[in-house]
């Protein structure tokens, strides 16, 4: 279980995150949903360590994440930003297999090239393997970063925005993967989404921040209301129910609203 | 037998035999460089001589052209690998001894103590004065990126201001030395291996070989730094730690290869380009391919330098800039779809 308690982080002075406490369980997806600036990549942030919070606890499986190492946390948490273009060259197999980094040495065992092998054919990539990175389009770059987050074999994963600049087929393809892998092998997974529809279909639980702060948690039908939309986005929304889950329609922005005041 | 797996080996295995194959290529030249003269020393007698105990022919090579050739080979790895580490630690494909200004840092350092002397311990003080200012000019750029943001642009511009800065403070120390010194300077700013013997060698080879262990220990890590420094951290990598030794250690690599022979341009940027648009940018092999395709380079800019001519010697810190920019340009122009 991954437990995140009372946790503040500043940046010059303002405050960011503020008293956030979350708590995800094994074989969950949890969304963090919320407008631009609402803190979701800092809270990844400050989970994956890149970032240090100013106060709070942060427990994996009931130890404490500040006092471990990179490379053991490594083991336990993996992370992949929104992807970015590599300056250099580099093979897709080689982009993936950096994901068995917290585990080499000084060079790659047949597992980990194995393992690489296995991800990458179970997410379709076997054809692009060879590939330079930066050839690719942005789906299978996306497609890659989950490889390689796959790759890691960690038992929780953040994924910031991982269906960003995606088109209607790769995002439910990542989505699925992800909820599929996450079911399968009973890991976790944290996602910072804008996309309030994918987030209802595909999430166990959503935490909805607004100004660095915790909104409101719990599933989907339960945070996806009128309400809530309108307080934290600033927008008026119909929400029907499809397939069992919300579906989110904004219809326009609200007159008098101004961020931060609630 | 799985089947990606088996055909990244293979991939693996070609970027192998192209370390092998410069191995053989940087060897052939070796012998090629052994043979060529002032005197007339042929291949035959020139490789018997390398053996030989006493003699004129054994003086030639072990006096006079062995001491070169080991040099602009050492010296070729220590740029085409300073290069390499500074692209990747500071990812930036501009980025190299040369464009950073710290090798203008480290020229500045010899050149103060080959103006103001430094008696009988002269080349430890060169070697050490040229990586202390080596090493500030590199935290000079590092402090400028940690508060400017690592852009290429940012680094470039701090890199060129000061290179501009060393080198006018060298000219100044030109300008105010006797006329003994002035040739010493300007000697050294064409960059030249004809007063190399092998003390200095020892010395530059310890100061590039000595990093080399931890930096191809690293070669994962500045492949990490690759994919940006949050996704390196994510997968364990001490950023902070990398980026800050590695940068000394880059440094005295730097140092190592220019303090005793002046100014050889360009190898530290083109070598890592040139290996990488051949076999990629794995830096398990980008490495020691780039610190031997950087020896080739200046091992033949030098034989070609004092046989083209003959007997007059062109100095070194000229021809490379002649061969490796039609190279490079060449290399550039064709346009590249996959690295091998």
């Amino acid at each position: 279980m991954l437990s995140i308690n009372g946790l503040d982080f500043r940046y010059k002075n303002i405050s960011v995150l503020k008293d956030v406490g979350i708590e995800l369980h094994k074989g969950e997806v949890l969304s963090i949903v919320g407008p631009n600036g609402a803190g979701k990549t800092t809270l990844l942030k400050c989970i994956i360590g890149i970032v240090k919070q100013d106060k709070g606890t942060i427990l994996i499986d009931g130890r404490d994440a500040s006092g471990m190492k990179r490379l053991n946390l490594a083991k336990c948490i993996s992370y992949a930003p929104q992807a970015s273009p590599s300056r250099f060259p580099i093979s897709v197999f080689d982009a993936v297999l950096m994901g068995r980094r917290p585990y080499i040495v000084w060079k790659p065992s047949q597992k980990d090239l194995e393992v690489v092998a296995d991800v990458l054919r179970s997410m379709d990539l076997e054809d692009v393997a060879l590939r330079d990175f930066d050839q690719l389009s942005g789906g299978q770059k996306q497609k890659v970063l989950l490889a390689r987050v796959f790759a890691q074999e960690t038992d929780y994963l953040l994924l910031d925005e991982p269906t960003s600049n995606l088109d209607l087929r790769h995002q439910m393809e990542v989505m699925e993967m992800i909820s599929g892998m996450v079911k399968k092998k009973g890991m976790a997974a944290i996602l910072a989404m804008h996309d309030l529809n994918l987030a209802s279909r595909f999430s166990d639980t959503i935490v909805m921040l607004n100004a660095g702060k915790i909104f409101c948690t719990g599933e989907p039908s339960q945070v996806m209301t009128v309400e809530n939309i309108r307080s934290v986005y600033g927008v008026e929304a119909t929400i029907n129910e499809s397939n069992g889950h919300p579906h989110i329609v904004p219809v326009r922005p609200v007159r008098e609203y101004r961020l931060s005041d609630n | 037998m799985n089947n990606i797996s088996q055909q990244y080996k293979n991939l693996t295995g070609r970027k192998l035999s192209f370390i092998i194959l410069l191995v053989t290529v940087l060897f052939g030249v070796a012998l090629i460089a052994l043979s060529q003269g002032a005197s007339s020393l042929g291949v035959k007698d020139s490789f018997a001589a390398l053996f030989q105990q006493t003699g004129l022919a054994h003086a030639i090579v072990w006096k006079l052209r062995l001491p070169r050739i080991v040099m602009a080979i050492i010296v070729g790895c220590g740029l085409g690998l300073a290069g390499t580490v500074f692209q990747a630690i500071l990812r930036n494909p501009l980025a190299s001894p040369y464009t950073l200004g710290i090798a203008s840092g480290a020229g500045f350092g010899a050149v103060m103590v080959i103006v103001f002397g430094g008696g009988i311990y002269s080349e430890y003080l060169i070697a050490g004065n040229a990586f202390f200012f080596a090493l500030l000019s590199s935290f000079l750029i590092l402090g400028i990126a940690r508060l400017k943001g690592f852009t290429t642009e940012t680094m470039i511009l701090a890199g060129i201001a000061i290179m501009f800065l060393f080198s006018s403070l060298s000219s100044f120390f030109q300008y105010m030395g006797t006329m003994e010194q002035v040739h010493e300077i300007v000697f050294w700013f064409f960059g030249s291996l004809s007063k190399v013997g092998w003390k200095e060698i020892s010395i530059a080879a310890v100061m590039i070989l000595l990093p080399c262990p931890v930096l191809l220990k690293w070669s994962w890590d500045f492949n990490l730094l690759s994919a940006g420094d949050e996704s390196a951290k994510a997968l364990g990598v001490n950023v902070e730690k990398v980026r800050m030794l590695g940068i000394v250690l880059a440094s005295l690599i730097t140092a190592g290869a220019i303090c005793f022979t002046g100014v050889i341009g360009f190898i530290g940027l083109v070598s890592p380009h040139i290996t990488r648009m051949i076999i990629g940018g794995d830096h398990r092999f980008l490495l020691p391919a780039s610190a031997l395709v950087g020896a080739v380079l200046v091992l033949t800019a030098d034989t070609l330098g004092r046989t083209l001519w003959a007997p007059q010697v062109i100095p070194i810190g000229i021809v490379t800039s002649f061969i490796g920019v039609p190279f490079f340009l060449y290399l550039l122009m064709k346009k590249r779809r996959e690295y091998w």
